[in-house]
């Protein structure tokens, strides 16, 4: 599950990087400009692609930053939303 | 709200007649006033009809009115889907919408499923540009140009599907030159405009009138900037504005909004990383003032991932502030031009 989220995160990614491997943790804010319509459809990806919500504390750098970030922002959100 | 778009049916409404039995239709005069006139005021027009596609579009290309008409939805679905499938394509919100149509079904259908599209009986088109949410309160340049901007747009839209690799790469061909400018007076009327017309991109909803504008123009304690887009398909009009008042130790973005035309551009964040830049080098705080609404989720991200933080509510006033801990150079795919 755990690789399957990463890879999806991953594979998801590399549609707006030109960059052919994205290491896990490589800097997305670093490697490129970030607009506001990838910061959206950054958000969006995540709620849908996991069914998950992400509530404005969420919304920190550090959830997003790489493929690591996200991968572990998921798994919290998905742990939490077992857990309840 | 005004009116954005008017969707019109086409049997017995935009035309007389029904084409698939009758062969030969003729435009209602009336119906054609209505339309030039508010293209002239910046109101777009779309179609839903139930039709065969392909006879309607011609039919509406040999009587010279088809250019007049934005993402038509012509084919057999239900009315309520198109009229949402307009408001989708165009990105502005269905309560922007009115619908015109001969049929009483197809009104209280349109009606039944959205509440918020102003229905109008086509035995009535004559009185349309007489209608409140008809009447802009200025037309501006980028009014009058409104459905050029737009099928711009759409000539955007198709290169990008047809583009093969990242969206940057596709960005770069584009070629963007964003400029920044304090507003002069001949700005002030589309600055009104925008603050009224933009909901998904406003930071804090506010919306100012002329006067007051002019008044921040003025004001020594205020910057008033608005922001230009063009790019190798031609103008993007006046897209953003951004109030900034200047205190001592902090500046405070008292509204911060862009054109949903632009939102796939990613300016949002030019015209903010523009503001973070400024204030940084002024040795003074940032801050923003955000109010939440429905529309605006993509404002607050785009704060939030340019390093602001919450700082306090009040009255359902969110004050942000910048941490400094990341101030970005402008996009490489962009030329970003700041006049004094």
């Amino acid at each position: 599950m755990a690789t399957d989220a990463k890879a999806r995160i991953a594979h998801y990614l590399s549609g707006f990087f030109p960059v052919t491997d994205l290491k896990d943790d490589d800097d997305l804010f670093a490697l490129g400009f970030v607009s506001s319509m990838f910061a959206m459809q950054l958000v969006t990806f995540v709620e849908h692609e996991f069914d998950v919500v992400v509530e404005n504390e969420d919304l920190e750098l550090d959830n997003f930053r790489s493929i690591g970030a996200l991968e572990a922002f998921v798994g919290r959100k998905l742990a939490a939303t077992a857990a309840s | 709200m005004t009116v954005k778009c008017v969707v019109w049916d086409l049997d017995h409404t935009l035309w007389d007649g029904i084409l698939l039995e009758d062969g030969e239709v003729t435009v209602r005069p009336a119906v054609l006033d209505v339309i030039r006139t508010l293209d002239e005021r910046g109101i777009l027009h779309s179609v839903a009809s139930r039709n065969d596609h392909d006879a309607a579009w011609a039919k509406l290309v040999e009587l010279g009115v088809a250019e007049y008409f934005l993402h038509p939805q012509i084919g057999w679905g239900s009315k309520s889907e198109a009229v949402a499938e307009i408001a989708r394509r165009l990105n502005i919100g269905i309560d922007t919408l009115a619908f015109v149509d001969d049929q009483p079904f197809e009104r209280d259908e349109v009606a039944f499923a959205h509440p918020q599209v102003l229905c109008i009986d086509a035995a009535e088109a004559a009185s349309i540009p007489e209608l409140p949410r008809m009447n802009p309160r200025f037309v501006t340049a980028d009014s009058r140009a409104r459905r050029h901007l737009y099928q711009a747009d759409e000539q955007r839209k198709q290169a990008e599907q047809g583009h093969r690799g990242t969206s940057e790469e596709f960005l770069a061909k584009l070629a963007m030159r964003f400029t920044i400018a304090p507003a002069q007076e001949d700005d002030l009327q589309r600055a009104e405009e925008l603050t009224v017309r933009t909901n998904q991109l406003n930071a804090t909803g506010y919306t100012y009138s002329y006067e007051e504008l002019d008044a921040f123009r003025s004001s020594p304690d205020h910057d008033l900037l608005v922001a230009e887009l063009e790019d190798v398909y031609g103008g993007y009009g006046t897209i953003g504005l951004a109030l900034v008042e200047r205190g001592a130790e902090a500046w405070t973005v008292k509204l911060l909004l862009m054109s949903c035309r632009v939102m796939a551009r990613g300016v949002g964040a030019v015209l903010l990383n523009h503001l973070i830049r400024q204030a940084h080098s002024a040795g003074v705080r940032l801050r923003a003032e955000f109010v939440p609404t429905d529309r605006n989720r993509t404002m607050y991200i785009t704060y939030k991932f340019s390093g602001f933080r919450e700082l306090e509510q009040r009255d359902g006033v969110s004050v942000l502030e910048n941490d400094y801990s990341r101030v970005q150079d402008d996009p490489p795919y962009m030329t970003v031009l700041v006049k004094g």
